[in-house]
């Protein structure tokens, strides 16, 4: 048998797979290499360039030291922001998302379907149409630049997203299940809390990944409805390579960006196989 | 007392109406088996019965109390699924004390009942375990202990062997059987399938198109059948039917197959007095396979000599415990079952002998039951 890894096609896919993979990753090794740099070292080569020698001293000032907006605490207010901004909407809108799609995909009511649809039509809004409304709402609630309104926005876009995959998970359960539930005498919220929750984990772990990502990584909202000392990391980081345009300090900016990217990373790292066994989480036997 | 009463029940989904004026009294302590073909709204009617779902009209008394408006598990009933719809989360004894857990039933009355029903389904070694562990035949039982532990006023069964296979089927019908004569529970049961229907029911409800065709024991459903569409639904392989004419005679009408041919077969019929406003004209004569037989069958206390015909076999079934032969009468095809030892040759003919005694005649027009 002729061996197959030297076919001349094999090699041709591997070097288009190799190609496209270096052309994703450049950006990451950049901004990885030049955050262990110093200013000095980049300023007299190039943006890109192997470390002379390792610039730790980086990570700590972008995380407590650099100044942003007058205030020289590096990232870390920022990043607390963030987590207190996307751990409690990633919750709200996971909880609030199964509990509809639940009632959506197992309660049969009129207007199900309507209101089923009404929600997840906001997942084909664009995020500008949004932003005139929202802020009425928070300036007549009296959370504008606050934390909580954008736990608010955040809670409730991510229903449109949550309800659809919690309602094409549930529908999959069998009725009959809710049947004999009714017959035995539980009502919407205890079949709900036991028999449907403990059934939901996959596709639990996939809308809070996803939630946790998209809330982490949100810069629009935070950009526009926050300012100072409330806004989230994403937002902080503009405000940052603003306040250094004079003198440009990308190893800092590098290092900020890394540290900024991390906790999506890591629950990429932790959470990707569940992500990927959740979405092709068939019925439920 | 009636365990169960259904008048005048009906069911439309916009313009569709599923159920037409159902009437049914369940005695307490019986066996009603619903049968029917696929669409025959017979689960539509238990899921009323349940309080799965609303009835469109009419009125349903469980126990003497009218539940119209009362919540499923305020009717004093337990059901179970074809799909056994066992909790997927739960142990067998979670899924047999969760109704209980609900009622607020107290803890040591929980332990009672469900040892009870433990002992009496078998299952005790099972009651660790998760659905998910158990075979299909002991899914079942769980299924019947969740719902036995209620001791409710009525049982509702939805095709619950459905999803087993034959062998299995046949033994938890058994079980079920002996389950109701030992409990003598009030069974509601729905099927599609007419041989769990005859071996179980005390009595029968034949439904089609939303309509209860009959409604007795089973053997005057398999004896009498009120229509043709019974006729033709109960019994494997079902009764014959085919067009005849009648004719005076002495004694009684005289049925004719296949008036005028060569071959036509003429049969007296005694003791049908209902007929005699039919002499002279069409109807639909109805033979059960096992009243074909071989022509040396002698049947039972037979009166008088049995009718014997030559006729055409077309076909041969051997099945092992009888032969199953398909003939022409009179030109019509007809199915005998006839000894297992006997294989007539498929494109000869044979000698058989019909049971004339229970034959039924039926209107072609109403296609109702005459005699």
């Amino acid at each position: 048998m002729r061996d197959r890894s030297f076919a001349p096609s094999r090699i041709l896919i591997y070097l288009v797979v190799t190609l496209f993979a270096a052309a994703y990753l450049a950006p990451l090794v950049v901004v990885v290499l030049n955050s262990v740099r110093t200013n000095e070292e980049i300023a007299q080569g190039s943006m890109i360039g192997w470390p002379q020698h390792m610039a730790w001293r980086n990570y700590l000032t972008a995380w407590s030291g650099f100044c942003i907006a007058e205030t020289c605490a590096g990232i870390r207010p920022y990043m607390l922001n963030s987590a207190l901004i996307t751990i409690p909407a990633t919750i709200f809108s996971t909880l609030l998302g199964a509990v509809a799609g639940y009632a959506v995909s197992l309660w049969r009511f009129r207007g199900d379907n309507w209101i089923y649809g009404i929600v997840t039509l906001g997942l084909f809004l664009p995020q500008q149409m949004r932003l005139l409304p929202w802020t009425i709402v928070l300036r007549d609630i009296g959370l504008i630049n606050t934390l909580w309104g954008l736990v608010l926005i955040h809670t409730i876009q991510g229903l449109s997203f949550t309800v659809l995959f919690c309602r094409n998970y549930y529908i999959a359960i069998p009725h009959e299940l809710i049947r004999t539930a009714r017959i035995d005498g539980a009502g919407f919220f205890r079949i709900f809390w036991r028999i449907i929750l403990p059934l939901s984990s996959p596709i639990l772990i996939v809308t809070v990944i996803w939630q946790f990502t998209h809330i982490w990584n949100e810069f629009l909202y935070g950009v526009t409805f926050t300012t100072g000392q409330q806004q989230p990391v994403t937002a902080a980081l503009i405000a940052l390579s603003a306040a250094v345009a004079d003198i440009p300090q990308h190893g800092v900016q590098s290092a900020a960006v890394i540290i900024a990217a991390l906790p999506t990373l890591l629950i990429y790292l932790f959470g990707g196989r569940y992500f990927v066994r959740g979405l092709t989480a068939g019925a439920v036997k | 007392m009636a365990a169960l009463s259904i008048r005048a029940l009906s069911k439309r989904y916009a313009n569709l109406e599923v159920l037409k004026g159902i009437d049914l009294d369940i005695e307490s302590g019986e066996f009603t088996v619903l049968v029917g073909p696929s669409g025959c709204g017979k689960s539509t009617l238990l899921n009323i019965v349940a309080g799965l779902d609303r009835a469109s009209d009419g009125t349903i008394e469980i126990g003497g109390r009218v539940v119209n408006d009362v919540p499923p598990k305020d009717r004093d009933i337990a059901m179970v699924f074809q799909s056994y719809a066992l909790y997927p989360s739960m142990t067998v004894r979670q899924n047999i004390t969760f109704g209980m857990e609900c009622r607020h039933v107290a803890k040591a009355e929980q332990e009672k009942a469900l040892a009870n029903v433990a002992k009496l389904l078998q299952i005790e070694p099972l009651l660790g375990r998760k659905p998910s562990q158990l075979s299909g035949g002991q899914r079942q039982r769980v299924a019947m202990g969740r719902a036995l532990v209620r001791d409710p006023l009525l049982f509702l069964f939805d095709e619950p062997l459905s999803n087993l296979d034959a062998k299995l089927r046949v033994e938890m019908r058994m079980e079920i059987k002996r389950l109701h004569q030992r409990i003598g529970a009030t069974i509601v049961y729905v099927t599609h399938d007419q041989i769990e229907a005859m071996t179980m029911a005390t009595r029968i409800a034949v439904m089609h198109r939303g309509v209860v065709q009959q409604f007795a024991d089973p053997d005057t459903v398999y004896r009498y059948p009120a229509n043709l569409f019974v006729a033709r639904f109960m019994g494997s392989p079902p009764m014959n039917s085919m067009p005849a004419r009648l004719e005076a005679n002495a004694g009684g009408p005289v049925a004719v197959i296949g008036a005028g041919r060569p071959d036509e077969v003429r049969i007296h019929l005694q003791d049908y007095d209902a007929a005699t406003s039919y002499v002279g004209r069409e109807v639909v004569l109805g033979i059960r396979p096992e009243c074909i037989a071989e022509g040396d069958r002698v049947f039972s206390a037979a009166t008088g000599a049995p009718v014997i015909v030559t006729a055409p076999v077309e076909l041969v079934e051997p099945t092992g415990a009888e032969t199953i032969v398909l003939l022409r009468l009179g030109g019509e095809p007809a199915q005998a079952r006839i000894s297992p030892d006997i294989r007539p040759t498929p494109g000869g003919t044979a000698s058989f002998a019909l049971d004339t005694r229970r034959i039924c005649l039926f209107d072609p027009e109403t296609e109702r039951l005459i005699a």
